[in-house]
């Protein structure tokens, strides 16, 4: 175990030298470039044993990466907001053909208008297809989820594409500390990589991508797709379980901060929960019940065990860094507003969308979105529409 | 190349019973291609009538493994296989030689997969890209693409009061592949099957990127009979609308020179399809006119091509 002053985006390069995967194919965005241009570094100087494709898009990179994944190679790729959008056709057809990719997706606002910084309008936009997705808050989460996205993605139990996120430019270009394994300790931990059905076995050749159309499969495939990330519910624990038995570093589909007695809980996702979290600690010591709960598993969505953490907020605060046009909050309020309504008590739910285009976001903004919960909990009437932080009104 | 009579009795790499049309010229051309193939290879296609015709789930028609993952990005996926391919030989995981190939049709070439198939070239992945091309979008009915001859009427290039038919001539696909500096481009036509043979082996034999363009007549969208495919494929190279050349290394060779009244009027040909009935209507002599002078100009920019490239 080593500690690094490293920033985001290498510490991510870092992992994935250490995997060190057959294939790599990536075309460079901001605020990805970063990791392409490590990786093709490492290659150059002959680090690694992996070939590096330098596609001429992100539409190609994906699909490169879906050839070389089919072929039978360990294989992965990193992206973020256009180039997310770009890839947005194959990363369906990535999935649907139940190839254990994995790609580093850098958080970055859409176009438009363009705009290059944090939020995450690339891959909550994403969320239906069909990829696993994690989020990590800061460097060290996302160098962990980096590596284990590997062991999750290539179980027989799930065998689905996983993408991991940090923030991009807070996290992706921060220099910080982070803890780093060894080399030989990250290849034993994701083992070697055992394929299925690869296009590359001579003596068993394989039809890749059919057409399912004529009184085919396709509903009963799509089914077994959703039932494969059912299964990766368990397999994200495990794989937290044993990353932490060799980091000391235990993941799970999501962390609490204080929420056993808390009468008001704020719910994040990304860099954001770590401004949160101070801010809980701040309100705590003024002796308000306040709360936190960070999601990091956003698909599969962990609905069962996060209704049972939040089973005792009377109110509940969910943090969006991406909007929902037309809906009734961001992804991750939809979300957790569906898990809570399965429960036997139903908590005030608030959506509070902060940070878009990378807007800053400021203690007072959320010591604010508490003060409204705090109404809301004293019985006030409070608008259940969007909030919106730091947002300059008229 | 070995003799047609050794490479007929090869086993077939496309089996029968895929369910393209009856005429269709695809199936013969990828045979054709197939067949001289050196070794197991790994099929990339495109979307279009190839891809959903041989791959009705849970059926294949193809003895080689095959993948189809979106309509524009047959190149870029055989790009991830070629390399995954060098990654695993390279770590003694794959043993055997093996070769990779795309088909595309027209539109999934010309237009929709030619940023794909021109990234893959510029990097000089080792794949065959065989474009068959039968002038239009024909799995979803019967559309435009760049491909289409000047004239044809197809259903996004409807004759009506203001148009008659497609107003533009045909992209040069080839050209642009030669302007790569791809190591070995040809265009071939599945009448002349030695030829065509000939230089699919020359593809899969030249290390880096090698391109075939190969005429596909397609019975639905050109209005012909069935049986009537290897004689049009054969009309269109001698009317000079489907020269047969080859490009290695950016020197030019033409295969087969029409002499004299061998080179047929291309309306002779056209007039054989449904697509340009419209055009033999009164009205219409100008247009004619105007598509026997593009090709030929054409022709005779092949000729100078050949003399001094």
């Amino acid at each position: 175990m080593a500690r690094k002053a490293i920033t985001g985006n290498g510490a991510i390069a870092l992992a994935l030298k250490q995997v060190e995967p057959d294939v790599m194919a990536a075309y460079p965005i901001t605020p990805q470039t970063e990791i392409a241009q490590n990786y093709a570094q490492f290659v150059a100087d002959g680090a690694v044993k992996t070939e590096y494709i330098p596609v001429e898009s992100e539409h190609s990179a994906m699909s490169a990466a879906i050839g070389s994944c089919a072929a039978g190679a360990r294989t992965f790729t990193a992206t973020s907001s256009q180039g997310f959008a770009l890839m947005w056709e194959m990363l369906f057809i990535a999935a649907s053909l139940r190839l254990p990719l994995t790609m580093p997706v850098i958080t970055r606002a859409l176009s438009g208008p363009i705009n290059i910084h944090c939020d995450h309008s690339d891959s909550m936009g994403g969320r239906d297809c069909g990829w696993i997705q994690l989020y990590g808050e800061g460097a060290q989460e996302g160098y962990d989820n980096a590596i284990q996205a590997f062991r999750i993605a290539e179980h027989m139990e799930v065998r689905l594409p996983v993408m991991t996120m940090i923030d991009g430019f807070i996290i992706s270009g921060a220099i910080g500390p982070v803890e780093t394994l060894e080399d030989d300790e990250v290849k034993k931990f994701v083992g070697e990589y055992t394929t299925l059905n690869p296009l590359l076995n001579v003596a068993n050749p394989v039809t890749v991508g059919a057409f399912d159309s004529l009184g085919g499969w396709y509903f009963e495939h799509k089914v077994a797709q959703n039932r494969a990330m059912d299964n990766a519910m368990k397999v994200i624990e495990e794989v937290g379980k044993d990353f932490g038995s060799l980091s000391g570093r235990e993941y799970s589909h999501f962390k609490t901060h204080m929420i056993e007695d808390a009468e008001i809980v704020l719910v994040a996702i990304g860099s954001a929960a770590g401004n949160v979290k101070t801010m809980v600690d701040t309100l705590r010591a003024e002796g308000k019940k306040v709360g936190m709960l960070k999601v990091r598993t956003f698909r599969p969505f962990p609905y069962e065990q996060i209704r049972q953490a939040l089973s005792n907020a009377c109110v509940i605060g969910v943090m969006d860094r991406s909007d929902s046009y037309g809906a009734q909050g961001g992804p991750l309020f939809t979300e957790i507003s569906a898990a809570m309504f399965g429960g036997e008590t139903r908590p005030k739910m608030f959506n509070f969308i902060y940070g878009l285009g990378g807007r800053d976001i400021f203690p007072d903004d959320i010591r604010g979105a508490v003060e409204t919960l705090e109404q809301a909990a004293a019985g006030e009437q409070v608008s259940q529409t969007r909030h919106y932080l730091n947002v300059r009104e008229g | 190349m070995a003799k047609p009579k050794e490479i007929a009795n090869r086993p077939e790499r496309l089996t029968g019973g895929h369910r393209l049309c009856a005429g269709c010229g695809a199936p013969i051309n990828v045979r054709q291609v197939m067949s001289v193939c050196p070794g197991p290879a790994v099929v990339s296609v495109a979307t279009g009538c190839l891809e959903v015709s041989t791959t009705i789930y849970p059926y294949t028609a193809w003895r080689d493994s095959m993948i189809h993952s979106a309509f524009e990005n047959a190149s870029a996926t055989i790009s991830g296989v070629e390399t995954a391919y060098r990654a695993l030989k390279k770590q003694g995981k794959v043993k055997e030689d093996m070769y990779f190939v795309a088909f595309g049709g027209d539109g999934g070439t010309y237009d929709i997969g030619l940023q794909s198939l021109s990234g893959a070239v510029e990097r000089g992945h080792n794949f065959v890209y065989v474009c068959y091309d039968n002038g239009a979008y024909m799995n979803t009915g019967f559309q435009r693409s760049s491909a289409t001859p000047c004239g044809a009427w197809t259903t996004t290039s409807p004759v009506g009061k203001e148009a008659a038919g497609k107003q533009q001539n045909r992209k040069d696909l080839t050209a642009i592949l030669v302007a790569h500096d791809i190591p070995y481009a040809a265009t071939a036509s599945p009448h002349n099957f030695k030829d065509l043979m000939n230089k699919a082996e020359k593809a899969f034999t030249t290390p880096g990127p090698a391109f075939l363009n190969v005429i596909s007549p397609c019975p639905r969208g050109w209005r012909t009979p069935g049986d009537q495919t290897i004689a049009l494929a054969k009309e269109a190279v001698q009317s000079c609308y489907w020269p047969l050349y080859e490009v290695e290394y950016g020197k030019y060779k033409i295969n087969y020179k029409p002499k004299g009244d061998k080179k047929t009027p291309v309306a002779d040909w056209m007039k054989k399809q449904g697509r340009f009935a419209h055009l033999f209507k009164p009205g219409n002599e100008a247009l004619l006119e105007d598509i026997q002078a593009y090709i030929d100009r054409k022709w005779e920019e092949l000729l100078k091509k050949e003399e001094c490239l």
